[in-house]
């Protein structure tokens, strides 16, 4: 344990040392700065016109808007997760440095293990910043807090720790770009099947259903981001259906299930093929 | 394990890539306290031995023991260091934190390393750049540094794959006292090297190794103790003085005033001096020349220049 912890040490370090921290702090706070001036302004023209629309549309105003940030934050959360982390084995593998750290009285798993939390610490403390922001900046300016706010954003957790930890798999067997590759290509997938479930759900299309379910099963990342849209959405929307936020089927608690053994297999399987091959 | 048991010890090593035999078949015992060249020319499958025997490439075949223990085990690296071929490190950590972490992989506690780093600072010659970072460090100071790192702690068995490949005159120099002092202090040396000069200065027993197999192994001191080859000039030579030369020399080669000879002992100097004197001969000068252990290594491995 004694390695995992100087490896996660090491790899906090490094976000520091390169800037990695700094510049996802630096391009937060605009995003937060903007996203704030933006809600402000919009919340304050909507009260100014409150004899027009009906008091209830404001609350699902102020709760898409939110959705809208959370939905940047989620695409962001994931982009850290994949462009931090893409090199980080693959990278060391390819030009030596890993071999004077495996010719140390460590096991390898230690390696990858550290490496891991290190990019979960970097990760959590990111999401809880930007997606603590988002909420907090919505509730500041209008009072509106999001329902269930910390489920959802433990679903958008869940889907960056599962770009990780393919990351991760792809980084112990594959060079740096094919698993850039790997990564976005299978979120891809994951995210267009999302939306073909979707629109056959919308168009009674039963085949259209199933290749998303295939596809949500081939990577599951974009089901827990539904899922964590339709647990931030309010009961009304969740109701009627009526936006881009809310999904006709949102996945289920075994899809959640799926997605976390699904994660700790990635994972699994790239520590035992680090544990295996040539460095 | 004790101390008896070889510092290394291989049966039957074997590595190959796709069709690629890296190495055929390694089987080498280093005793503790030696310190051993391995020498080969390029692609010999010295780098992959090495690997093999710290455990970062799996041997296809073969087994393999460091310190007694199994290689390929943790255990087995505790009291090894090693300084890579390609030396590559973390290079956003200051010199000393690389030491540090490090020294921290070996287990070593914050308490030691404190006077540990500087003192390998100090030995490598890199105090002065202890705060710099390891990307504005240039090749040599990296392998320096990289040197330092495979002596944290205290090892009983070094393996240095090429330590001198980007070193100036004085690193070289620095790298042999270093690996003399090693030696005193009963280090086990495994120097993978391509400088004859160095491990002809360094080394108690050397292997030649060539397309992945040893051709030969010997003590550094007989090799050199070989043939001896002579260079003598006289005048006033006869063929007939030419002819009994052979008693002492199976090769004579004769040109003018020189004549080459190779002798098996040194003691048969004055007696050939005596028999030219007696003959009649003017002898101006009788150079002994030691072979070199480059043209051993022709010698040995060939001189082929393709791989
Ligand atoms: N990862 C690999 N995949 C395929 N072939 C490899 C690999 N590593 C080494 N080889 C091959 O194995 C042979 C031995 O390589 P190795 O690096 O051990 O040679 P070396 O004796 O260290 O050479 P040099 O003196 O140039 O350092 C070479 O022919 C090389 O092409
Ligand atoms: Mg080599």
């Amino acid at each position: 344990m004694r390695t995992v912890r100087i490896i996660a040490g090491l790899t906090l370090r490094e976000a520091v040392r390169r800037k990695i921290v700094l510049a996802a702090l630096l391009m937060g706070s605009v995003f937060l700065t903007v996203y704030a001036v933006g809600f402000y302004y919009i919340n304050q023209d909507m009260t100014r016109e409150a004899g027009v629309a009906p008091l209830i549309a404001f609350k699902e105003m102020r709760n898409f808007i939110l959705m809208a940030g959370l939905y940047v934050v989620n695409f962001l959360t994931m982009g850290m997760a994949i462009l931090t982390s893409i090199d980080t084995l693959s990278g060391e593998i390819s030009s030596g440095t890993v071999q004077t750290l495996v010719a140390k009285p460590v096991r390898r798993w230690e390696i990858v293990l550290g490496k891991w939390l290190g990019f979960v610490v970097i990760l959590t403390l990111y999401l809880l910043l930007m997606g603590g922001g988002v909420i907090g900046a919505v509730l500041a300016i209008s009072g509106h807090q999001a329902p269930k706010p910390l489920l959802g954003l433990s679903l958008i957790w869940l889907n960056a720790v599962l770009v990780l930890n393919l990351s991760f798999f792809g980084g112990s067997r594959l060079s740096t770009l094919a698993n850039g590759v790997l990564a976005f290509g299978m979120y891809g997938i994951g995210f267009v099947g999302g939306w073909i479930e979707q629109v056959g759900w919308l168009a009674q299309k039963q085949a259209a259903v199933h290749v998303g379910i295939v596809s949500s099963l081939l990577f599951p990342g974009e089901a827990m981001w539904k899922r964590a849209a339709h647990e931030l959405q309010t009961p009304l929307v969740k109701a009627l259906g009526v936006s881009p936020f809310s999904f006709q089927s949102p996945p289920n608690n075994v899809m959640i299930g799926y997605a976390a053994f699904y994660a700790a297999v990635v994972l699994l399987l790239a520590v035992r093929k680090f544990g295996q091959r040539d460095l | 394990m004790n101390d008896t048991t070889p510092a290394i010890e291989t049966i039957g090593l074997r590595k190959v890539f796709g069709d690629k035999v890296a190495v055929e078949d390694l089987s080498l015992r280093v005793e503790r306290g030696e310190v051993f060249g391995f020498l080969g020319p390029n692609g010999a499958g010295k780098t992959t031995s090495v690997k093999m025997l710290l455990g970062l490439s799996a041997p296809t075949s073969g087994r393999g023991l460091l310190l007694g223990s199994p290689v390929g085990t943790a255990s087995a690296l505790r009291k090894v260091g090693f300084l890579p071929e390609h030396f590559r490190f973390h290079d956003w950590l200051k010199a000393h934190e690389f030491l540090f972490v490090h020294g921290r992989l070996y287990g070593m506690n914050g308490q030691a390393l404190k006077t540990r780093v500087p003192q390998l600072l100090d030995l490598v010659g890199l105090t002065a750049h202890s705060e710099k970072r390891l990307s504005d460090f240039s090749k040599g100071m990296l392998q320096r540094i990289g040197l330092a790192q495979a002596l944290l702690n205290e090892p009983e068995v070094v393996f240095l794959d090429e330590p001198t490949s980007g070193l100036d005159p004085l690193g070289r120099r620095l790298v042999r006292d270093i690996i003399r002092d090693l030696k005193t202090r009963g280090t086990t040396v495994f120097l993978n090297s391509h400088l004859l000069s160095e491990v002809e200065v360094t080394c108690d027993r050397v292997s030649f190794v060539k397309h992945g197999r040893v051709v030969q192994t010997s003590p550094l001191k007989s090799l050199m103790n070989g043939l001896l080859h002579v260079e003598i000039r006289a005048q006033k030579i006869t063929p007939d003085t030419i002819a009994g030369l052979r008693r002492w020399s199976p090769t004579v080669d004769a040109t003018g005033e020189r004549i080459r000879l190779e002798l098996s002992e040194e003691t048969f100097l004055p007696e050939i001096h005596r028999y030219l004197v007696q003959q009649g001969a003017d002898v101006y000068s009788v150079t002994p020349q030691r072979i070199s252990l480059e043209e051993l290594f022709v010698q040995i491995v060939g001189s082929e220049v393709g791989l």
